[in-house]
């Protein structure tokens, strides 16, 4: 296994060389509203059915903000531990295109709404000392543009307007992150905690969230190369391709005597590589300006406050309560990964479960069986209830371990409740010392050669014993008292 | 019967409630005038159902008793006011036959005052221009004449047509709009009132953007009277339009008083300008001793930033200009050229085909000072220039309670006459520096030039300041008698 701490390199002819990569992640807002108007928002949506005057940019329309994507995107830069500016202002980013109405985007070039904060990355579970802080350099919210369907018709394109409008956070990274591992776990952590915030949908496959990519090398120490810009690459798969592939064509071209010219690239998923759109030469002249439509944001502490009461525990400090809770560092960045997890399993304890316990039991068997049957946590057949009451049954030495296992595959099934299923079964589990005694007895009997060689020093052999006696009494012996009792047996 | 054409909006509002005549009687009064006055080129729609419909309204109302501040006043609307179902297009081809679905605030808010509309006016393309010649439906003719001349005057712009319908009384009142002057300057080439309020009095929402941080509409009327009874119903805080004021609209007329007694009046030294004809300073000299008269005490007071507020203007207006009129680009209403083969080529072939020449050298202004590399020197410098003009007038109304000037510098010209360009931005070097201080301003007529046409006097307010400036503007209404009408030549 590769050492995550040791530095990515690429192998060059001239020697290795080091990737620097800053990633701008574009974060739909989860909203009702768009975030100039009040049109509707929901994905998928027939063409052209959620515009309003202003997002269709009629003569005299006007914008006004929407104060619960502010809202949103204030809540998202206190979970980053940004800097909040109680002023900003909106400027116009100009230019045309079929697909933006206004001829401008409405966006926060010179003061945007959240400064500076930062992210912790781990790039291993298992090792702390994986840990990566990747600076965050700002977010500010801007209007989504609409979109080109040039599959509709064979001459022309049609032009949908549903997104136009929508609100977006962009969140800017600052270029801190060095190989393509890295940027995977920043995304995934960036997307965990949009999601936990519930800010964002993290949805990359419906485009909810997805991120500009900009990568340069240089030989380690040195000062920064020229980095391209590969545009909305929409999967973390795809951004790690993309800094593997940027990351290895420019070192061939600075070491084949060329240089790494600053453009915009394209990513090719089917091909796995990516293609120059247009370079600086060709690059707009946006004509920012502050858009006088609006007045400046400004933001009182009364909603600062409120925004900062409606976080919820986000992953971080998550994670340390369930470490503190006898959880191993594995396991806790597991369960607190997705929120949904995080969710689940926090319903567990709230139902009694013991949480090394639970935790175990969910990282091993409910993962393992949701996996089996493709089904996501939210939707799992058993409930973190019924969860909690199948672990009280082995934690109070009711059912064993094994049971246990028996007992949730019917649960999985049938949906019946733990205790039912063990009552109806006859699953209890025995602490009859006089039937574990005679089952020992069969067992020390039939295998006397085993017993000898035991006896003999292969100390070894107690584990076959135990098994061979569970095995006689269908696994509903309790296991602690076969222990005592075959020590008992065989050690006397 | 009298002339129901030549009252104001006051007489006609009080006439009609005492049963002197019908709201009916009054639209069709107008309705006729308009129909006779096609050599004006005032209008670009007419409209005699809907001032009809909304008479009717009122003659049926008035039985009730309970009538709304407007009720039986039909009005004119400058095409730039977005008119639910009545073609809108700013005096522009590129926005030939584009009816919208919904209805400007102030225009609704006329409407529910009791308003009806005679039809919608003519203006310069985009409210760019101090002539209306640069309107697609081709320039408005003044009704007033030069003495012993039949040369066609432009009326002024932008609400060339606004001050044509009321100084020929096509229209008892109309909307205005103005971002350097556009309500002022033909206010005075007409000899009317016309007042822009202070920016965010009233509403910008369906009003076609010329310059957004500019842009305020206001009423044009033949008297001051008539002025604020219109903007107070014109004027309310929209949740719509985040410029808005969100302050109670004053009760303007009510508190209409000539009685200036106490008051300091500002005379700034800076708008003494070279090449203004002597007739227009001795006019202001008078509007000084009418002000005195009503009790005013003079007060010189210097605006020492005035002589960078054109060229200001000119880098602001244009820069907001140019991105609010990105918007026609033929994709979504408006002209469309067909027949080409990229979007690109669209966008140039329906932009080329639909701006006029002003129009389009505002936008290649206003695109060239915002783009990298011009964008400090010009765009930002300017932002400092009107901060610091906004400052002058912040510091002149600690000395006086309101401030009078020229309208503008000339009076009427020909049409045709003016053709430099530059020259033709002069027009509102009075008027431009209050617009970017976001102040109350109007202009009253004064008198006659030796050539026998109107010229202004223009008043400048505090912000929110507008009973100052309509006070101030009675006062000299009352004083100058000023009574001359054009000769009916149309």
């Amino acid at each position: 296994m590769a050492d995550s701490a040791a530095p990515f390199r690429i192998k060059g002819e001239t020697g290795d060389w080091e990737v620097v990569v800053g990633l701008e992640v574009h974060a739909q807002v989860v909203s009702n509203a768009k975030l100039f108007s009040g049109a509707a928002t929901a994905f998928g949506a027939e063409p052209n059915t959620q515009v309003s005057l202003v997002d269709a940019a009629m003569p005299g329309m006007l914008p006004v903000p929407n104060r619960e994507c502010i809202r949103q995107a204030v809540r998202t830069g206190m979970a980053l531990d940004a800097k909040i500016n109680k002023w900003s202002r909106f400027d116009r980013k100009n230019y045309f295109y079929a697909d933006l109405p206004q001829g401008y985007q409405i966006s926060q070039l010179y003061h945007p709404l959240v400064g500076e904060g930062e992210i912790e990355i781990l790039l291993d579970e298992k090792d702390e000392g994986s840990a990566r802080t990747i600076g965050i350099e700002r977010i500010h919210v801007e209007q989504d543009a609409g979109k080109l369907m040039h599959d509709q018709h064979p001459t022309m394109s049609y032009v949908d307007l549903n997104r136009s409008g929508v609100a977006l956070m962009e969140i800017v990274s600052r270029p801190d992150m060095r190989s393509p591992a890295e940027a995977g776990a920043y995304l995934r952590k960036l997307r965990s905690i949009l999601r936990y915030v519930g800010s964002c949908d993290g949805n990359m496959e419906e485009g909810s969230m997805r991120a500009d990519v900009n990568v340069s090398v240089r030989k380690p120490g040195a000062e920064l190369g020229t980095r391209t810009e590969t545009k909305n690459v929409n999967s973390v798969r795809f951004v790690m391709a993309v800094v593997e592939h940027e990351a290895k064509r420019q070192v061939e071209l600075i070491e084949g005597g060329g240089s790494v010219a600053q453009e915009t690239r394209l990513f090719d998923p089917d091909k796995g590589v990516t293609r120059s759109l247009r370079s600086k030469e060709d690059a707009h002249d946006y004509r920012y300006f502050p858009d006088p439509d609006l007045l400046p944001l400004e933001l009182d502490d009364a909603f600062l406050e409120d925004c900062k009461a409606s976080l919820p525990e986000l992953p971080d400090d998550k994670r340390k309560r369930y470490e503190n809770l006898g959880i191993t560092a594995y396991n806790a960045g597991v369960l607190t990964a997705e929120v949904e997890t995080a969710r689940w399993f926090d319903a567990l304890l709230e139902a009694g479960a013991e949480a090394k316990q639970g935790a175990n039991w969910v990282v091993a068997e409910l993962f393992g069986a949701l996996n089996r049957r493709g089904e996501s946590i939210d939707a799992s057949p058993v409930s973190p209830t019924r969860a909690a009451e199948l672990l009280g049954l082995v934690a109070n030495g009711t059912i064993s371990g094994t049971i246990a296992k028996q007992v949730f595959e019917i649960m999985l099934e049938s949906g019946e409740g733990a205790t039912d299923i063990v009552e109806k079964q006859g699953l209890k589990q025995t602490s009859d010392t006089g039937a574990i005694d005679v089952e020992i007895d069969k067992v020390l009997a039939a295998n006397a050669d085993k017993v000898a060689e035991y006896k003999s020093g292969k100390q070894q052999l107690f584990g076959f014993f135990v098994g061979q006696t569970m095995k006689a009494m269908q696994g509903k012996a309790n296991p602690q008292l076969v222990n005592e009792r075959l020590r008992t047996k065989l050690d006397s | 019967m009298t002339d129901l054409t030549a009252k104001t909006i006051a007489e006609l509002r009080d006439g009609f409630r005492d049963g002197d005549f019908r709201a009916r009687e009054i639209a069709e009064s107008f309705n006729a005038a308009v129909a006779a006055a096609k050599l004006l080129n005032a209008y670009t729609v007419e409209t005699p159902e809907d001032a009809l419909a909304a008479a009717d309204a009122a003659d049926s109302a008035r039985v009730s008793g309970d009538l709304p501040s407007l009720a039986g006043i039909p009005l004119g609307i400058k095409d730039l006011f977005a008119t639910r179902g009545v073609d809108t297009t700013a005096g522009s081809k590129i926005l030939q036959g584009f009816k919208p679905r919904y209805e400007s605030t102030v225009t609704a808010n006329l409407r529910k005052a009791g308003a009806g509309m005679l039809g919608k006016l003519n203006m310069d393309e985009f409210a760019m221009g101090s002539s209306n010649e640069t309107s697609t439906y081709g320039p408005v003719i003044s009704p007033w004449r030069r003495k012993g001349s039949n040369v066609g005057l432009t009326p002024g712009g932008s609400s060339g047509g606004s001050a044509a319908a009321v100084a020929a009384h096509i229209a008892p009142a109309a909307t205005g709009t103005d971002t350097g002057g556009s309500i002022r300057q033909p206010a005075a080439f007409a000899g009317i009132s016309g007042i822009k309020p202070t920016y965010g009095r009233c509403s910008r929402w369906g009003i076609v953007a010329f310059a957004s941080s500019l842009d305020q509409a206001g009423p044009m009327a033949k008297t001051v009277r008539d002025c604020a009874i219109l903007l107070e119903a014109m004027a309310g805080f929209d949740p719509k339009d985040s410029t808005s004021l969100d302050l109670p609209v004053p009760q303007w007329e009510a508190n209409l008083s000539s009685d200036l007694r106490g008051k300091r009046v500002g005379i700034p030294k800076e708008y003494r300008i070279d090449g203004v004809p002597a007739d227009i300073n001795a006019l202001w000299d008078k509007g000084i001793e009418w002000l005195k008269d009503a009790g005013a005490t003079p007060v010189e007071i210097s605006l020492p930033h005035t002589k960078y507020a054109l060229p200001t203007y000119y880098i602001i207006a244009p820069a907001e200009a140019s991105s609010n009129l990105a918007r026609y680009d033929g994709v979504r209403y408006g002209l469309r050229e067909e027949g080409v083969k990229t979007l690109d080529d669209m966008y140039s072939a329906t932009r080329a085909e639909g701006f006029g020449d002003e129009v389009k050298r505002r936008i290649m202004i206003g695109t060239y000072v915002l783009s990298a590399g011009f964008y400090d020197a010009y765009f930002t410098k300017a932002q400092r220039v009107r901060a610091l003009i906004k400052q002058d007038f912040a510091k002149a109304f600690e000395q006086c309670d309101v401030i009078l000037t020229p309208t503008a510098p000339s009076a009427a010209f020909g049409i045709g006459e003016t053709t430099d360009p530059l020259a033709m931005y002069l027009n509102d070097v009075f008027a431009v520096p209050a617009s970017l201080a976001g102040l109350p301003a109007m202009s009253v007529p004064g008198g006659l030039d030796e050539q026998g046409l109107p010229l202004g006097l223009h008043l400048i307010g505090n912000e929110l300041d507008e009973q100052m400036v309509l006070n101030a503007g009675l006062a000299i209404e009352e004083r100058a008698g000023f009574t001359a009408r054009p000769e009916k030549w149309w």
